[in-house]
């Protein structure tokens, strides 16, 4: 496998390399993991509990998608389609992406970004695993008792009067989540404020940590919001106050607006820690430092703050007055402008830049045009007039998975192979990593392109049946779910494979810049032997050698 | 330079612990202010559509128990300050009384507040199938007595966590363990108490006053 370039790879075998006392066999037992305060093991508890729920909520998108290959309602009817799309959405936005890349990267990397021992709350840090875990069994439980239907918004007053379904059990378990994203939050902001390296000031930080400190700040104002709203609703549900009941006086549009203040910020808690993995990447595989630093970091802060102003643009058909969907359709659209700062930041990155196209590199890319078409595609939604036409149709649907699974699920895929040889000490198989991204890629978009084409024709969301005309874009679409679900597949089986076959990292696979690299892979207990000094700017590629060659390209 | 007990591996020095302690505490209020703050909006949105029945229903609260509970919890408060105060000093039996009265008096009010929503039941003003109201409205006053068992219950929750964290803070404090190089969790405990404190400083004028000068 390995020829010249594996050469100080190696070597590290050899030396010293088994022997070394690392996070991973520093102490063994099922205790010492349950009962860790490591940032880095919480990472990997995390990492396990999410993968289960992602491919948990993977089986209800495919049993969605083998509905849809027919026009008629065949596989199942609508009560238990409805409990799919409520289930596949609830799973994968509470319990896969807002947790995704901030509890598993974020938790490990950052503490390693800033020169520090641990985050500043271990301990809070392994609660919010375990409370993570508990709202998962309570939802867990819903799945089992019958599983619930009121779409992943609870709207009232489906969810609070007439839902025959798990309601509250469900609605538990996303406000005991709720509580796991916020102790999460509090704890990056602190340790971002407080633990870092002498040296290390807020205008060297990687660009990950800006991007981990925004989302951090989205969490922790944002999500006792949706807390107090579930509250509500519970209230509601159980004592018959009519809050948001229009036959008791209450306002079901009150409801959308507490949802939304917490739910579309949330689409940002996904996607800004993926643009901070973009911005690592693609500064390590063009050798360049992020072109437009300070603007690329204050994007991200732009971002979590428009974020907060925006919620009303779900709203446009619900009834509220035409003025405020007037102004929130003008907010809607300055989003675009820092979202666009990024995209074009990256761009400029890898002009001149030397590239080369390594797995992560592959995912980066498919990020930028992904993000691009999804981010295009909301301008048309924060339209009013566009949006009325379009509103619950395909379209929408099209659009928030080109920015949830083509942006942050990219992301994620990208992360997890640029960190992987740190987190594990391990390599996994180049080639395997850049068939499966190009797979993934292909099926990304035959999967969900044909679904803007047949919003646009008027084809509405949560119906399990369809007029015949839609079959054949409805097929592509199914076809493409399946090379989609491969390119999730192929992954798990290598990087798994890895662990125990993977060729020896070494501290530095990428030669690429940053505290984390100067580390051995997997890092020691304590992460740094002495504290670091900082003495540069991030991304300072000009003085290092190109990259690393790649296995397959090195002999 | 010797270094306390108290220090976390992870920490330098004592003095950025307890920074990272504080800011960790200010952003835990600050989502509580989100919290409340979502309670506030619907309860703003309510009485902005039903001025007159919200102001009615008010009228039907006992505002001398209530002032008698504001003024509770503002010498609670004092208390609570008094006890930073004497862990500050080293003194420890000092602090031990403090805690001991700030927890009597959250105690104290409480135990006001279960007898009024006693009273309430009594009357039959909680929300629900049994709710019974004498005046005009009774949908919306069923709405402002909704969010008046909602945001007092859910500020009530808050006492009785603070009381217990209050509680499990007397061991250590019986030991010793506070002085004036650390005394973190003393400090942080009461941020939390007067936060409690402060919510009530709103729901008071907004449940309470609300329907004087209507009756």
């Amino acid at each position: 496998m390995s020829g010249a370039g594996g050469g100080d790879r190696q070597r590290g075998r050899y030396e010293g390399e088994v022997a070394r006392e690392h996070y991973l066999n520093a102490a063994y037992g099922i205790r010492t993991w349950l009962l860790t305060t490591d940032h880095k093991r919480i990472a990997l508890l995390y990492l396990i509990s999410i993968t289960l729920f992602f491919f948990l909520g993977g089986l209800f998108a495919v049993l969605i998608r083998l509905e849809l290959l027919t026009p008629p309602g065949d596989l199942v009817q609508s009560e238990t389609y409805n409990r799919l799309f409520t289930m596949h959405g609830l799973i994968m936005i509470f319990f896969f992406l807002v947790p995704s890349i901030p509890a598993v990267f974020g938790n490990f990397l950052l503490p390693l970004m800033i020169g520090a021992r641990d985050l500043a709350f271990p301990r809070l840090n392994l609660a919010s695993w375990y409370v993570f875990t508990v709202g998962g069994l309570f939802t867990l439980g819903a799945v089992v008792g019958g599983g619930v239907d009121t779409g992943w918004t609870f709207y009232t007053p489906y969810s609070s009067t007439y839902a025959n379904s798990a309601v509250i059990l469900t609605a538990l378990g996303v406000f005991i989540t709720g509580f796991s994203s916020i102790m999460t939050g509090i704890n990056f902001i602190v340790t971002v404020h407080k633990m870092r390296a002498p040296g290390l000031t807020w205008f060297r930080l990687p660009l990950f940590v800006w991007a981990q400190y925004a989302t951090s700040l989205i969490i922790v104002l944002g999500t006792p919001v949706l807390a107090i709203s579930i509250t509500l609703v519970a209230v509601e549900r159980l004592f018959r106050i009519g809050i948001f009941d229009p036959a008791l006086g209450g306002d079901p549009i009150l409801f959308q607006h507490l949802f939304w203040f917490y739910s579309h910020p949330a689409v940002y808690i996904m996607v800004l820690p993926a643009m901070g993995v973009m911005s690592e990447v693609i500064a390590c595989f063009a050798r360049k430092r992020v072109f437009g630093y300070a603007f690329v970091a204050a994007s991200s802060l732009a971002i979590a703050v428009l974020g907060f102003l925006v919620w009303g643009h779900h709203m446009f058909v619900s009834g509220q007055s035409l003025y405020a969907g007037m102004i929130f359709s003008v907010l809607s659209m300055l989003v675009a402008i820092p979202s666009a700062v990024k995209v074009f930041n990256w761009t400029a990155t890898l002009y001149g830049g030397s590239i080369s196209l390594a797995t992560p590199m592959l995912y980066a890319l498919g990020f930028i045009g992904l993000f691009t078409m999804g981010g295009l595609t909301g301008l048309f939604l924060a339209t009013l007039a566009v949006d009325v036409h379009v509103h619950d149709t395909y379209f929408v649907v099209a659009h928030f998975h080109y920015i949830m699974v083509g942006g942050a699920v990219m992301g994620y895929l990208a992360a997890m192979h640029f960190w992987w040889p740190k987190m594990t000490g391990r390599l996994y198989p180049e080639l395997w990593g850049k068939v499966s991204a190009v797979i993934l890629f292909v099926g990304f978009n035959l999967t969900f392109f044909p679904q803007f084409v047949l919003g646009y024709l008027g084809m509405p969301r949560r119906y399990h049946f369809y007029p015949p005309e839609f079959q054949v874009l409805n097929v592509l679409s199914t076809a493409g779910a399946s090379i989609l679900g491969l390119g999730y597949l192929i992954p798990m089986v290598y990087l798994i494979w890895s662990l125990r076959y993977g060729q020896r990292a070494g501290p530095d696979p990428w030669r690429a810049k940053g505290l984390e690299w100067t580390v051995p892979s997997p890092p020691p207990v304590h992460n740094f032997e002495a504290t670091p000094r900082v003495t540069e700017e991030a991304y300072d590629y000009a003085a290092v050698l190109p990259p690393a060659p790649l296995p397959e390209e090195g002999r | 330079m010797s270094v306390s007990p108290a220090l976390q591996h992870h920490f330098d020095d004592m003095q950025q612990q307890s920074q990272a302690a504080g800011l960790g505490m200010w952003l835990f209020l600050a989502t509580e202010i989100m919290f409340f703050g979502g309670l506030f909006a619907g309860y703003t949105v309510y009485r902005w559509r039903f001025p007159a029945a919200f102001a009615d229903a008010s009228g039907h609260l006992d505002v001398r128990l209530g002032a008698v509970n504001t003024a509770v919890l503002i010498l609670s408060s004092l208390t609570m300050a008094l006890a930073v105060r004497a862990a500050q000093r080293g003194r420890r039996r000092g602090l031990l009384l403090f805690l001991i009265v700030t927890m009597a008096l959250g105690s104290v009010f409480l135990g006001i507040k279960a007898s009024e929503y006693e009273h309430k039941l009594e009357e039959g003003l909680l929300p629900g199938p049994g709710f019974v109201y004498p005046g005009p409205q009774a949908g919306a006053a069923e709405l402002f007595f909704g969010f008046y068992f909602t945001m007092t219950g859910i500020h009530a929750l808050h006492m009785v966590i603070g009381i217990g964290v209050l509680a499990i803070l007397l061991v250590p404090a019986r030991r010793g363990a506070y002085s004036g190089s650390y005394f973190a969790p003393i400090e942080l405990a009461g941020l939390y108490w007067h936060f409690v404190d402060i919510i009530w400083i709103f729901l008071f004028p907004l449940l309470y006053l609300l329907g004087q000068g209507v009756h």
